[in-house]
């Protein structure tokens, strides 16, 4: 068997036809919406959207990839051995990170030095100065800490990404690693990954979801935030996982990745989904059952009052319904999460689902209630995807699929749920 | 209760890998296995024995969404037209209040009813006995009992047996279903019933 990847015509073509359809719909925004005309907040939504728009798709995509590095070092340190045959292509996807995270940060930075307060409220000097509220988190929500804690971040998550990286393909060049060689390895392998993991939890489970997005809404706050974006990105990844891995089962490769393993990448989709509304409706139902103001302010942008309804109340609800609702009952089965079919249908659903929930985080805090789902969004969607696309069949193009002195290897080509 | 007395030749196994061929054989020649009994779950043995796959996850999904249904029903009742409060001026029917009691009967509901649905199908209950075709499956070894038919030669399937790799082969007249009562008496019975 051959475990190394071809990229094939179509693949080509697709990322290609993806980049292409992203770059016109940017340069539609960048002559239809005049990006660079100042606006202040509701002044001039073209504007605004172009920036919305853009900080959404490179966010989410940024924490997606990411969670693919969340993926290989949570089942390395749980010493896992069930994902190592197809182990190459969380790393594949996690060679994205610092791609989409320049990407992110150029945006990020223009959003900030640019004094964009129509995204970011807390920007505005003088409002700040006058508002109680965000005079008492203007140390954190300030420019310079924003950039410093930004590029800390993205850049950690870039070297630790790589180190965890390097080490597998050392395996490559080495010879079959005996018994205290493997363990000495193994060993490795763990320490960075759990100061990986350690770092993810500073950034993403707490102060990346604060900064990058619960701060268009600056006032209103939620200790469940970054849990939920966590939730989001890392179901999402998983999902971003399933859909390359059978892609390249389909195509004939990944030898040793069978039923078992789709299975247990089910599960996980299936659990994490779960995870996403448990945490969502935490979220939810505390803000909703305590009924202030300042705090059910964040919903009512959205899902509106009982007298009037929001402008983005049908996309929160399908957000639930696709995230929740389909997940639990399509992956449900054991028949399902072993049928590459369904998997492949729910996973592409899961990584939309979740695209739309970024949205309806982002726009009612930024265009307000005029918030549009044209082929400009999705334009610039296509833009990340074929980015993504692009980064990961190179990645997985320049070494062997297998990582074929892995000592868990044996482990996962038995693999049986 | 009684799922009727019928002859068995039983054998047993020390080693998995004996076993697995063996089953595979003994399906072959067209010989009907009872059951296997091992000291611990042994993977793909059900697929090995031809076992259909367990109808107890579709269960709990059905009692599970008894206790969705239950949950919600009931508590719409009460707290819309049996006995109507006002929470903080909340609406009467607040559904994002009750999902956690309903998530918890959920919960309760499919976990009881499959319990009692496994220990239902495994025969588990206080003072239910079954017959054990040999002390040491609860032990070290693997044992399998064949069922056998009017038409079927037991010595036959004995030397068959043996062939396979099985050990301390013998025929055994049992109660293939359960009972309540100790062990020996009942054998004894059958001994008596049966005329052997």
């Amino acid at each position: 068997m051959n475990h190394h990847f071809e990229i094939p015509g179509s693949y080509k073509k697709w990322t290609m036809g993806l980049i292409i359809v992203g770059v016109i719909a940017l340069l539609y925004g960048f002559i239809a919406f005049h990006p660079f005309e100042h606006a202040g907040h509701g002044a001039n939504t073209n504007s605004t959207r172009f920036w919305a728009s853009l900080l959404q798709n490179s966010v989410y995509w940024l924490l997606t990839v990411n969670a693919a590095m969340f993926f290989i070092c949570v089942t390395t340190m749980a010493m896992g051995g069930w994902q190592v045959s197809m182990r190459r292509v969380p790393e594949a996807i996690a060679s994205l990170v610092p791609v989409l995270g320049i990407i992110c940060f150029i945006i990020l930075m223009i959003i900030v030095w640019g004094g964009r307060t129509d995204i970011y409220h807390w920007l505005d000097k003088d409002a700040v100065a006058a508002d109680k509220a965000l005079s008492g988190k203007s140390g954190f929500l300030s420019p310079w800490f924003f950039t410093i804690w930004s590029a800390i971040t993205i850049g950690l998550w870039s070297l630790l990404g790589r180190k965890i990286r390097t080490m597998s393909l050392e395996t490559d060049k080495h010879g079959t690693m005996d018994f205290e060689t493997g363990k000495k390895w193994v060993w490795k392998n763990t320490i960075w990954a759990s100061l990986f993991t350690v770092f993810f939890g500073l950034t993403v489970a707490s102060t990346i979801p604060w900064l990058w997005l619960m701060s268009i809404d600056p006032h209103w706050y939620s200790t469940m935030y970054s849990w939920y974006t966590f939730a989001s990105t890392f179901v999402s990844g998983l999902a971003l996982i399933a859909v390359f891995v059978i892609y390249l089962k389909n195509r004939g490769q990944l030898e040793y990745v069978t039923d078992e393993h789709l299975h247990d990448l089910g599960k996980f989709i299936f659990a994490f989904s779960i995870f996403w509304a448990y945490v969502w409706f935490a979220q939810y139902m505390l803000i909703w059952y305590s009924n202030q103001p300042e705090e059910t302010r964040y919903f009512v942008d959205r899902i509106g009052t009982a007298q009037q309804r929001g402008a983005y109340y049908g996309i929160f609800m399908f957000n639930l319904i696709v995230n929740f609702i389909f997940p639990l009952l399509i992956l449900m089965k054991k028949g399902t999460k072993r049928n590459w079919t369904i998997m492949t249908f729910t996973a592409v659903l899961i990584v939309f689902g979740h695209w739309l929930d970024f949205y309806q985080m982002v726009m009612p805090g930024t265009v307000g209630d005029k918030g549009e789902l044209m082929p400009f969004e999705f334009g610039i969607a296509c833009l990340f995807v074929g980015i993504i696309m692009w980064g990961v069949g190179k990645t997985l193009s320049k070494h062997s699929m297998l990582s074929k002195n892995h000592p868990f290897l044996k482990e996962s080509m038995i693999h049986h749920t | 209760m009684a799922g009727g007395i019928k002859k068995f030749v039983v054998g047993s196994f020390t080693d998995e890998a004996v076993l697995f061929p063996a089953v595979k054989n003994v399906r072959k020649a067209g010989y009907k296995i009872h059951d296997v009994y091992t000291p611990f779950p042994v993977h793909g043995l059900d697929h090995a024995l031809g076992i259909r796959e367990t109808s107890l996850h579709t269960a709990g999904f059905i009692y599970g969404i008894t206790g969705t249904t239950t949950a919600l029903g009931f508590i719409t009742w009460i707290l819309v037209k049996d006995w109507p409060l006002n929470f903080g001026g909340k609406p009467h029917f607040s559904l994002p209040a009750w999902i956690p009691i309903t998530f918890e009967l959920t919960v309760l509901f499919s976990a009881i009813g499959m319990v009692l649905t496994f220990c239902y199908l495994c025969t588990l209950a206080p003072f239910v006995k079954k017959h054990h075709f040999h002390q040491r499956a609860t032990d070290d070894r693997f044992v399998m009992a064949i069922e056998c038919t009017d038409k079927t030669n037991d010595a036959e399937v004995q030397s068959f047996l043996q062939s396979t790799g099985a050990q301390e082969i013998n025929v055994q007249v049992a109660e293939t279903g359960w009972w309540i009562g100790t062990y020996d008496r009942e054998q004894k019975l059958y001994k008596e019933e049966k005329g052997y």
